[in-house]
């Protein structure tokens, strides 16, 4: 089928949206078994943020592979959710939510909520354009451990990052058990306790990004 | 029983239509709902005012054509019941019914709780059928179907088209009517041939018809009076997906 028609059909367009959810979990998950070296102490992040830049060209393939789908991913979720906006021009007045989520009718806004948080994020911690004053060690490295605690330390980053990362638990809440469904795995069997899965996994990846700045602002394990 | 019932009239498709509120008084609990609607619209026959307009049919819950969103719930509150087979004693004296017609762009209102549903006849039309030369009629079993594909297309087939998943979804997708004829006939031999040409041609109808697309909230399933799974939509995105080397090749 050429892929113009792919895309502009609503089921095609709806495929491209879990691939790159899937990519974009996959970041989530990854990034944050890398941030939590920082529970090895300074040795342990430092070590790890080095030897990701020494992964060089392949840091950047795929760099450039998570900003394209990414795009694609915003791209998409603003077309569907407009389209979808349009085919009720007359509200209800009275409605009720049978089984749909807050999260789930949501998603366009937590969404563009991470899209703002991610710009912010790599202001803050990639380009060090905004946060406090950058530590170097010898051989020129960003001391990354020394960054981000006295970040946290102060009550406006950490409520940012905390409340990003609550917004991204809605977001996966919803967007785990659509993926199953929109890539056409579900069955009687799974569809019962997919939700459920979906709101665990998502609060065990809150939880893990939440503990860092959480503990720093409180001063506790991670001083 | 009492009831106040605060009803949806719109005079016309170009009108904007307004919520009127009217009395029901001394509503049996056996009456049907539509009944109930009956004796109300008879009343409001003496005082010299239009009745309400609503669809309705067979009245046993096969036809589909009883549509009305009562307080917010498409078809009611009884679960895998449609209005017309839904009872009064459902409802308590004193009771606040709030009655709208099923709202989306692809289902016009012609007149307050009457919409116009061609749309899904179009919806079927873009592949929702067999393409089969007709002639004697075949032995019986002369093409074997295992009896669970049987059962799943006769779970499927189930459907009777009347657009509650729609009206419930908060995107007003079509998706599980769509999904239900595309795994209806996926499942049998004699529709397996035109599987992967269906679910392209049905779901490019669904957004020319200007229903919205699915975000898998489910709210379809929970109203739908016939129990239509939601696993046919994830068997539909399924067959859309095995249809993308061939699909639109074979189209005409
Ligand atoms: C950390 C980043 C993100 C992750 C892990 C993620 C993950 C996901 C996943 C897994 C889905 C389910 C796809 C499906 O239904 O098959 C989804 C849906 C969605 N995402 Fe994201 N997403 C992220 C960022 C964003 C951003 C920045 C936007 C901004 C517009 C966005 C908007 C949406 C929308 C609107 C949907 C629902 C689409 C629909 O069902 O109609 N997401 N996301
Ligand atoms: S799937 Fe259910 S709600 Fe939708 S048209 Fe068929 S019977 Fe009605
Ligand atoms: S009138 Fe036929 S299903 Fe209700």
């Amino acid at each position: 089928m050429p892929l113009k028609h792919v895309i502009r059909s609503a089921v095609g367009r709806k495929l491209f949206m879990a691939a790159t959810g899937i990519i974009l979990f996959g970041f989530v998950v990854a990034h944050l078994l890398g941030n939590l070296s920082i529970y090895l102490g300074p040795e342990g992040i430092n070590a790890y943020a080095r030897q990701l830049h020494q992964l060089g060209p392949i840091l950047w393939i795929f760099r450039l592979g998570l900003i394209g789908a990414a795009a694609l991913h915003v791209l998409f979720g603003i077309t569907l959710t407009l389209e979808s906006r349009r085919a009720r021009p007359v509200a209800y007045i009275r409605k009720k939510h049978l089984r749909s989520t807050l999260a789930g009718r949501t998603m366009i806004y937590s969404g563009l909520i991470l899209a703002t948080f991610i710009v912010f994020h790599l202001l803050h911690f990639t380009f060090r354009a905004i946060g406090p004053q950058i530590e170097m060690l010898d051989g020129g490295v960003v001391n990354v451990y020394r960054m981000i605690v006295d970040s946290f330390r102060q009550v406006g980053y950490a409520l940012a990052y905390v409340v990003a990362m609550v917004v991204l638990f809605f977001h996966i809440s919803h967007g785990f058990a659509s993926l199953f469904q929109t890539m056409g795995m579900n069955n009687e069997v799974t569809l019962p306790w997919m939700g459920r899965m979906s709101r665990i996994i998502a609060v065990i990846l809150a939880a893990g990004y939440v503990s860092i700045p959480a503990l720093i602002f409180l001063g506790l394990v991670i001083k | 029983m009492d009831l106040t019932l605060h009803v949806w009239r719109q005079k016309g498709p170009k009108d904007k239509g307004r919520l009127t509120t009217y009395k029901a008084t001394d509503i049996s609990s056996d009456m049907s709902f539509l009944e109930m609607l009956d004796v109300v619209n008879e009343g409001l026959i003496k005082q010299g005012i239009e009745p309400i307009a609503f669809d309705h049919d067979c009245r046993e819950g096969i036809c589909g054509t009883c549509s009305q969103v009562i307080n917010g719930d498409p078809h009611g509150p009884q679960a895998r019941t449609t209005v017309c087979q839904l009872h009064m004693r459902q409802f308590k004296d004193g009771d606040e019914i709030y009655i709208e017609p099923w709202r989306s762009r692809a289902f016009p209102v012609i007149r307050d709780l009457v919409v116009d549903r061609s749309a899904m006849d179009r919806l079927m039309q873009a592949g929702g059928f067999v393409s089969v030369k007709t002639g004697g009629v075949p032995d019986a079993n002369t093409i074997l179907i295992p009896k669970d594909d049987a059962e799943t297309a006769m779970d499927a087939a189930e459907c009777i088209g009347c657009g509650a998943c729609v009206a419930a979804c908060p995107n007003g997708s079509a998706m599980l009517f769509v999904a239900s004829k595309v795994g209806q006939l996926a499942k049998l031999p004699q529709g397996r041939a035109e599987a992967a040409r269906r679910v392209c041609t049905m779901t490019d109808a669904m957004l020319e018809e200007g229903f919205g697309n699915c975000s898998n909230h489910y709210d379809c399933e929970a109203a739908c009076p016939k129990g239509i799974s939601v696993k046919f939509i994830a068997q539909l995105n399924r067959e859309y997906f095995m249809a993308l080397p061939k699909g639109h090749k074979e189209k005409n």
